[in-house]
């Protein structure tokens, strides 16, 4: 697959150690590309995921946030990432009041083995944010742009 | 413990909306256990109503700090270069944390950011559930440890009224009925006559009918000479 996007935006993506953190390795390992957007933060497991470091990723400049854990029933730690999404869901009511899209913080799941996976969830992500554009929060930004293949 | 709620974001910015720098002052005891007024909570509203003013084009200073009561005096003169330095303080303690703060700092403009709840407890993480209403003369010794005061709707001394259907309270079927409770436990320890009497009326002038309660241990004051 070649997709070519201009990418512009910052995204940090809260990664398990276990799945998520694994598959992002895997994808370099196989020489993947994804969008350099995407800046990966290791979290023990996704249900250690803070809401109060998300709302900071996004106050100080992160157009995006992507969670990703282990496929649901596979959690490390049992049910971290069923917990994680519920908070998910919880930040996006609260960004909703806030005044940011909610679509700006979604929680993935995937395998250690699902490298691909990885590479495609961080490109579909990374697409979405580039569609919905900057952080409302965000000015004057520098327009970076890429060509992305994998 | 004392359970509470945040009150919606909207709600908050109006109750500031004159004012240009903000304390968030959260507490670290009942609020902080069942997630409303915290360290974590203050931090979160914080950032919430900085991002939030920011996007209504009219970007607010919000600041935070946690005591670990604020309903001790001590405690809240530790922050008092902190208020001294807004335009207003918004409380997420409960009801007392608020009131603490305007007594203590008469100059202060202090607004609460939880919506008070109920006396009650976590029945599982995530879910609490009102237990007692302070009447001022606990019943518990007669009814099991089980309050007919806060968990039936009608209060009744000598339940369960018709209303008890299968173990569940007409008001709501997701509410047990106190008395059918108190019922089942007492039967399961055979102490079933502690109910065969008949209680007269409460004296509700222990609770909130009697007006604002005050309790003084002058075996417990030290400022005694100072106050009088
Ligand atoms: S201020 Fe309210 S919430 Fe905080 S410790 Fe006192 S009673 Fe509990
Ligand atoms: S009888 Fe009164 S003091 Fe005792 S638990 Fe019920 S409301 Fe609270």
């Amino acid at each position: 697959m070649t997709k070519t996007i201009n990418s512009h935006s910052q995204i940090v993506a809260f990664c398990c150690r276990y799945c998520a953190y694994a598959a992002a390795d895997l994808a370099g390992v196989l020489r993947l590309r994804y969008p350099p957007d995407i800046r990966i933060v290791q979290l023990p497991c996704t249900g250690r995921l803070d809401t109060l470091e998300v709302l900071h990723a996004l106050e100080h400049g992160a157009d995006a946030v992507m969670v990703a854990g282990c496929l649901e029933g596979d959690c490390h730690f049992q049910r971290g990432n069923i917990v994680a999404r519920t908070r998910v869901n919880r930040i996006k009511e609260l960004l909703t009041e806030i005044g940011i899209e909610p679509e700006r913080v979604e929680m993935f799941n995937m395998s250690s083995a699902m490298g691909r996976q990885f590479a495609e969830a961080a490109l579909e992500f990374t697409e979405r944010i580039t569609a919905l554009g900057p952080s409302p929060l965000r000015s004057g930004l520098k327009e970076i742009t890429e060509a992305v293949e994998m | 413990m004392i359970v509470a709620e945040q009150k919606p974001l909207e709600e908050i910015k109006s109750l500031i909306a004159d004012a240009e720098k903000v304390l968030v002052v959260g507490c670290g005891t009942c609020v902080t256990v069942c997630f409303a007024g915290g360290e974590k909570e203050a931090g979160i509203l914080a950032s919430s109503l900085r991002m939030s003013t920011k996007l209504d084009g009219a970007p607010k200073e919000v600041t935070q700090v946690t005591v670990q009561r604020q309903c001790e005096w001590e405690y809240i003169d530790a922050i008092k270069d902190q208020i001294n330095d807004v335009d207003i303080v918004v409380s997420l303690g409960c009801g007392i944390g608020v009131q603490a703060i305007a007594e203590r700092y008469p100059k202060a403009v202090v607004v609460p950011g939880l919506n008070t709840s109920f006396l009650g407890l976590p029945t599982e993480q995530g879910v609490w559930e009102e237990r007692c209403v302070a009447c001022g003369e606990c019943i518990l010794g007669l009814t099991g440890g089980i309050c007919p005061i806060a968990r039936c709707a009608k209060q009744l001394l000598n339940g369960p009224c018709g209303g008890s259907q299968n173990g569940v309270c007409e008001i709501n079927p997701d509410t047990p009925c106190a008395w059918q409770l108190i019922y089942d436990k007492l039967a399961s320890q055979n102490r079933l006559h502690l109910i065969m009497d008949i209680q007269p009326p409460k004296n509700w002038s222990t609770s909130r009918d009697g007006g604002p309660r005050k309790i003084t241990r002058e075996d417990l004051r030290l400022a005694a000479e100072a106050s009088e």
